[in-house]
């Protein structure tokens, strides 16, 4: 192997490194993980160079969440090297990773959230003066600093539970860098973040490549990974399929290594003419969340909602579906005028709702896929309090193969299935309650491209057979390429009212943010 | 290799596919119960310990014995059991017993007859475990405080009605429910295996059942789902509430006496028995064998350590101990259950 010439970089690693393989900070060798009876990483090999972002790309458990796992020390390999800066290193514990200069940005932020930022970023490690009081001074300049050099400013007095999601991201960075992070693992970072948060967060990524730190960045969306990436490697049933430079790679060429198969296209949406009008909104308002909502929804119809987070869109579809109370502002569900004051309302009158968060929302994860399915229809399976088994399994199983739901069988714990999966169980629920009227919320946020896929036939099956969906959306290919009509909501009114014709990304942006 | 992932797979037959998920079902259930596998050994490692240190222990009439001792705590364990599962709690049980008992026993003085003063001492519990569920689901109060206060006024509403004294001497027809025998089984003995089977049914084959598990597993995508979560809670608690009531009547017919200061730390014995028995207080998960289980190991703790003579003040030590011993066990076991499937493990 050339493990010399890897020791000679590591001599120098912060100076200017020798032409070829320039900067190589790590490099992970045949990296093999096994768990009983799964071959989770077969003889995976990584690099990383200095100041690169690096994307990992793959469907869901393709192997990039073990292999992070593994670097961050979370998990030991069972085979392969870790060469970290030239040296072979053994990485013990997340904390001896963090030690040797590896921090990692989880999806879900990790922060106290009573804490101040600057508490937050010095936790554990808090610098203390002459009497061994904590130096709070020198905590919040410190901090100000790190997060200046971001390109950030807030206010590090306040505790951070005041902050949005984009800010205590940043705080997380902060808290990393503050650790001298040479490398850092990001998982999704911008699951949650809204498009101007999400060019917030690039910024301060090429600030950190400016500084030499290297990023490793997993993420869905592609869109994202040609405007950050340098390099790109794609896992797939963990292998790796091939890395490559983001310029010299196109979409359809990183799908097709995801999936192993070409996606014709991504968004398959197949238009039905619309039918009768199945459902009307009308100046519905709620206070603090939305204000004077008035639309109509028919049947064969997908109608998309885009607007900022914030906007009211998650608001508007949690009051329809009687969660939430209205103030005012009238709902006819197929033409008759409805007061919905609960979910089972909403569902008597066929109302489906496919939440933005399946697992705090839309699943139970200790039942089992069918108790899942059956969770809103499980009246039609009991005689006198009692469930029909026997019915009821029927009734799971014929969804299971219909939408193609992948689980070893009908008593798996929805916790173990995938995201398309748990999807799928979700809408399968929604299906077996008979509703015609779905509404979807971030229908494939952390959702991998092929089953995306999956999830877009699915609908297209659905408005086939009538049914009308309202789709919430914070991606704007996703709202383009599924929507009949987009409804734009901003500052918790509906902005603008576009057909398919008119909608593009630039004029729903236009009106999503008022310019 | 990747079974779990297999179904997917194009090419294989109907058949495989069957034995597969036959396979892959058999060995969950087997994971699945293995934890209860584990109770049981606990149980039957105390009762050989017992056996050896005195041979008594294992004759008949002292398993009938433990076996009417542990009704009373078995009972209250059941609703205690169905409460855990939504992922509440219930402290108020033990004042209840008293309350139910003191009203029952003073009807009965009265000269009311026993259907009567046994309905209303059941009525009693119930109201008391409404208002519990009531507190929790409408006044969104925390389960631990709800029934804080409801031990407190409970208590004070016995020691109040009955003027701190006890309210003795039945008839033997009423006392029949504690001292009864039917085919030499003892009355309490026999109802409270049938209280089991009802709960086994309620919770597996019902909609009450399942939607207990739901709101403890989730109670937000049990709400979205359109199931009444209040409604549930509600009823979940008054149900405990019932089943202490039901436990006040064999208590004051065993003691042939009600007193208002009966049934301290019977919460904390409920609670026991149903830990020990695997249900998890997160809630959504939690079998009511296990509680039984558990019940019985707490019982034969008494008992035996009662037989080898061990002083009431050891005796908590010990019970104590066998708590906690029995809980990080079950936890250890836990863990190693978590990682059945490689997947999911980074979120």
């Amino acid at each position: 192997m050339d493990t010399g010439t890897q020791k000679d970089a590591a001599a120098s690693p912060s100076g200017s490194a020798p032409a070829q393989s320039s900067g190589v900070i790590l490099k992970m060798q045949k990296i093999r993980k096994e768990y009983p009876g799964v071959l989770a990483l077969d003889d995976v090999n990584f690099e990383l160079r200095q100041g690169e972002v690096h994307v990992l790309l793959g469907e869901n458990g393709a192997g990039k969440s073990t292999l992070i796992k593994i670097l961050t020390g979370a998990h030991q390999a069972t085979g392969g090297d870790i060469l970290l800066f030239g040296n072979k290193t053994h990485l013990a514990s997340p904390k001896h990773s963090q030690d040797l200069g590896i921090g990692v940005i989880y999806q879900e932020l990790h922060l106290i959230p009573s804490l101040t930022a600057a508490e937050n970023v010095f936790l554990g490690r808090e610098k203390t003066d002459s009497l061994g009081f904590i130096d709070s001074a020198l905590l919040q300049a410190s901090t100000v600093q790190i997060l200046s050099d971001l390109g950030v400013t807030l206010d590090c007095t306040k505790p951070v539970k005041h902050f949005g999601i984009a800010q205590q991201q940043m705080i997380e960075v902060a808290k990393a860098l503050s650790l001298d992070a040479k490398i850092l693992v990001m998982d999704e970072p911008t699951s949650a973040l809204s498009d101007s948060e999400i060019q917030q967060l690039f910024t301060a990524i090429r600030k950190l490549k400016a500084k030499g730190v290297s990023v490793i960045y997993i993420s869905h969306r592609l869109e994202e990974i040609f405007e950050i990436g340098d390099r790109v490697t794609v896992l797939r049933d963990g292998k790796v399929v091939g890395t490559k430079n983001i310029p010299e790679t196109s979409r359809a060429e990183l799908i097709r290594m995801m999936v192993d198969r070409e996606l014709a296209d991504q968004y398959p949406r197949q238009r039905t003419p619309p039918g009768n009008e199945v459902l009307r909104v009308e100046k519905l308002c709620r206070k603090g969340a939305f204000t004077d909502v008035s639309f109509t929804l028919s049947a064969g119809e997908i109608l998309g909602i885009s607007g900022l987070l914030g906007s009211g869109r998650t608001e508007l579809a949690r009051a329809i579906f009687g969660v939430d109370p209205i103030d005012s502002g009238t709902i006819y569900v197929q033409g008759k005028r409805q007061k919905i004051s609960s979910p089972r309302a909403a569902i008597n009158l066929r109302l489906g709702f496919l939440t933005e968060d399946r697992k705090s929302q839309g699943l139970v994860l200790c039942l089992s896929v069918k108790e899942n399915i059956t969770l809103s229809s499980l009246d039609s399976f009991s005689r006198l309090g009692f469930v029909d088994f026997h019915k009821e399994e029927h009734e799971a199983d014929g969804y299971v193969r219909d939408l193609r739901i992948r689980t070893p069988h009908l008593h798996q714990h929805a916790m173990h299935l995938s995201g398309g999966n748990q999807q799928k169980v979700v809408l399968a629920k929604w299906l077996s309650s008979k509703a015609d009227i779905f509404i979807f919320d971030e229908p494939t946020r952390g959702i991998d491209v092929g089953s995306k896929v999956e999830i877009y036939q699915l609908m297209n099956q659905l408005t086939a057979r009538g049914v009308a969906i309202i789709m919430i959306s914070s991606e704007l290919p996703e709202i383009l390429g599924m929507s009949d009509r987009v409804l734009v909501l901003r500052h918790h009114e509906i902005a603008a009212e576009l057909g398919a014709g008119e909608a593009t990304q630039e004029t729903i942006m236009r009106y999503a943010l008022g310019a | 290799m990747r079974w779990g992932l297999d179904s997917q797979s194009h090419c294989s037959t109907t058949k495989d596919k069957r034995e597969q998920r036959l396979r892959v079902i058999s060995r969950e259930v087997l994971w699945q119960n293995s934890r209860q596998f584990g109770t049981l050994i606990g149980l039957f490692a105390v009762m050989v310990i017992f056996w050896i240190l005195s041979p008594y222990f294992l004759s008949v009439s002292n398993l009938m014995n433990i076996a009417e001792q542990t009704s009373i705590n078995a009972i209250i364990a059941v609703g205690m059991t169905f409460v855990i599962i939504t992922a509440g709690i219930d402290l108020s049980v033990g004042s209840i017993v008293a309350l139910s008992g003191i009203v029952l026993a003073d009807l009965l003085q009265g000269g009311h007859s026993e259907p009567v003063a046994i309905v209303a001492g059941l009525t009693v519990g119930t109201v008391c475990g409404l208002v519990n569920g009531s507190l929790i689901s409408y006044g969104k109060l925390p389960p631990f405080i709800a029934t804080l206060g409801m031990m407190s006024v409970a208590r004070g509403t016995a020691l109040f009605y009955s003027d701190g004294r006890p309210i003795s001497g039945f008839d033997a027809g009423f006392r029949f429910i504690a001292t009864g025998e039917v085919l030499s089984i003892p009355v309490p003995v026999i109802l409270m295996g049938l209280l089991y089977v009802v709960a086994y049914v309620v919770l597996n084959r019902t909609k009450l059942g399942r939607y207990a598990y739901a709101i403890g597993g989730n109670e937000e995508a049990a709400n979205l789902s359109g199931i009444n979560t209040k409604l549930i809670k509600t009823v979940v608690y008054g149900m405990c509430g019932l089943l202490s009531g039901l436990a006040a009547v064999v208590l004051t017919a065993r003691l042939n006496s009600a007193q208002p200061i009966a049934g301290i730390m019977y919460e904390l014995d409920a609670i026991a028995a149903v830990v020990i028995g695997g249900t998890s207080l997160i809630g959504g998960e939690g079998k009511i064998s296990g509680t039984l289980i558990g019940a019985f190991i707490m019982g034969i703790l008494r008992n035996g350590l009662n037989l080898l003579g061990i002083s009431s003040f050891t005796q908590q030590i010990i019970i104590g101990s066998v708590i906690i011993l029995a809980v990080l066990i079950d936890m250890a076991l836990r863990k190693d259950r978590k990682p059945l499937f490689g997947k999911g493990l980074f979120k």
